[in-house]
């Protein structure tokens, strides 16, 4: 569960990101916050995973006020969410299979159970086979479905996702979303921000609006 | 618990090997320095060690040789017997005539051949006086007086050069252990700067694996290992730097020792000595990767 009550952001430049934002979220449901460029959408996801803090209000994640988490804590909170960044994070000097294997070497698995979830990833976003190529090797919707790939490899019950289909073309586009929408039918809560308004208008899901840091009712 | 301890420091630890690897020809170079600049304290240390065993087998005692004229009478050579005798500063004496002193000589390792070639003996009557006090000044008061006896040449305190010898070895001692301490600042800076860069090199890496959950300990653990191993491997160079310079050098001293009929050499540092060194070495490197990991991989995210 995702609750944020009277949240605010302010950036220690004065831009202000959020203002007194309200929602929750429940388990298993899937929603997109919608946006403009500028609006918010980023600042609103990186308070769930503590890359962010709030100014003012409290945001809950699984019971826990993240915003006020020592800073010890912060990576048991990230091992448990699953996060695809708005300019995706590849390390472009390893292989696919690093990429992947990235998460489970901090999380405690032994080597055969980390290879089987790392094949398990891949195999769930279509690049089982492409384990030894470079990212740079792959085109930009294999680059995202490899930013998944990585997000899911610790099997996360909550899965944030920043503009995970910028930059590509709806057909794949809608491949993608097939993606999160597969591993929301298995229970997993997905957050998905996004510009692109055709891709939301075909889903007939929740969507949170942004406008200038605050939400639209 | 226990083994996930374990695994995840062997997985550090290979990981850093793995980085190592990466970069073999800077950290090559790193250990190269690292080792150059141990070698000569402990090249240092080395020589002491040998000189003291010296200036231990030879230990001063507080020991005068009075050396008598040439033409020294026997009534002369009873005087001073008896004013040895009534000296209150003399613990005891002895009379060692030339003739016991040429047995002596002809004994020593390697002066045997000298001896006979030299036909007549050239050695004069002496007493060795054994002082009570030990303290330099007394020795050299009682020196003096001894020096006004008639028939008395000469008066030698023998334990002169071995004295000498020790006060030389301490200094060097002290030197070693100045150039020691810069040295390993110098390392613990080399192994600093050379761990900024490797952070500065996986900086991304960093960032996306603390992103997505990864500890400070973990981000930080494969560059202590990579500080301590480049250390390690360092203490290696310079054992083969010492052990090298020991053994050229040895040539020489083998050769000017056979000249003196001894069959003293340098010694090469034992077992634990080396160990030791190489400890020294391994703590060197985790320190300055340890310094550099704080240092520059402390930004709040
Ligand atoms: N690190 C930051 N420091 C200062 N200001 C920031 C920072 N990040 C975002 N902002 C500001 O906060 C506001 C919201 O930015 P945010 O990135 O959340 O927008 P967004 O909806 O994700 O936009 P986009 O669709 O372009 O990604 C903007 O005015 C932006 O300038
Ligand atoms: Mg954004």
């Amino acid at each position: 569960m995702i609750s944020f009550s009277a949240v605010s952001k302010r950036y220690p430049g004065g831009q202000q990101g959020l203002q007194e934002i309200s929602f929750t979220l429940e388990p298993g449901e899937f929603v997109f916050v919608a946006g403009r460029s500028g609006a918010g959408k980023s600042t609103l996801l990186k308070l769930i995973p503590a890359i962010e803090r709030p100014s003012a209000g409290t945001v809950l994640v699984n019971g826990q006020n993240v915003g006020a988490l020592r800073r010890a804590a912060v990576p048991y909170l990230r091992r448990n969410l699953g996060l695809v960044f708005q300019n995706q994070r590849l390390l472009y000097d390893r292989s696919v299979y690093d990429n992947v294997a990235l998460p489970l070497a901090f999380s405690d698995h032994s080597p055969r159970e980390a290879e089987r979830r790392a094949r398990a990833a891949l195999d769930k976003v279509g690049l089982l086979g492409r384990e030894r190529a470079r990212p740079v090797q792959l085109s930009g919707g294999e680059q995202q479905r490899l930013a998944i790939a990585r997000a899911v490899v610790n099997r996360p019950s909550i899965l944030v996702a920043d503009e995970p289909t910028a930059n590509l073309d709806i057909e794949s586009a809608r491949s993608i979303l097939e993606i999160f929408v597969a591993f929301n039918q298995v229970g997993v809560t997905v957050l998905i921000a996004t510009h692109d308004e055709a891709l939301i208008e075909g889903c007939g899901r929740r969507v949170l609006r942004l406008s200038a840091g605050r939400l639209q009712p | 618990m226990i083994r996930s301890w374990i695994r995840q420091h062997r997985r550090a630890f290979a990981h850093s090997l793995a980085k190592l690897v990466a970069h073999k020809s800077t950290m090559l170079l790193n250990a190269l320095v690292i080792g150059v600049a141990l070698a000569l304290p402990a090249g240092g240390y080395a020589l002491l060690a040998s000189l003291e065993s010296l200036t231990v087998r030879l230990a001063p005692e507080p020991q005068l040789s009075l050396y008598l004229k040439g033409d020294a009478a026997r009534a002369q050579i009873d005087a001073i017997s008896v004013k040895l005798r009534s000296d209150a500063r003399i613990a005891g004496w002895r009379f060692v005539s030339r003739g016991e002193a040429l047995a002596a000589l002809r004994a020593t390792e390697g002066l045997a051949e000298v001896v006979a070639a030299l036909g007549e003996n050239p050695l004069p009557d002496a007493f060795v006086v054994r002082a009570k006090a030990t303290a330099p000044e007394a020795l050299e008061v009682l020196a003096r007086d001894l020096q006004q006896l008639p028939a008395v040449d000469q008066v030698q305190r023998d334990s002169a050069w071995v004295r000498r010898l020790a006060a030389i070895t301490a200094t060097g001692r002290i030197a070693t252990g100045v150039i020691a301490l810069l040295l390993s600042v110098g390392l613990v800076a080399v192994t600093f700067n050379s761990i900024r860069l490797q952070i500065l090199t996986h900086a991304e890496e960093i960032e996306v694996s603390r992103l997505i959950g990864a500890t400070d300990g973990y981000i930080a653990r494969p560059f202590y290992y990579l500080g301590l191993v480049q250390g390690a491997l360092g203490g290696l160079v310079a054992l083969g730097i010492l052990a090298g310079a020991l053994a050229a050098l040895n040539v020489g001293v083998r050769n000017l020792a056979a000249a003196y009929g001894s069959a003293f050499e340098l010694g090469f540092p034992g077992f634990g000595d080396a160990a030791g060194l190489l400890g020294f070495a391994a703590l060197l490197g985790w320190l300055g990767a340890y310094l550099s990991v704080s240092v520059h991989l402390r930004r709040t995210p």
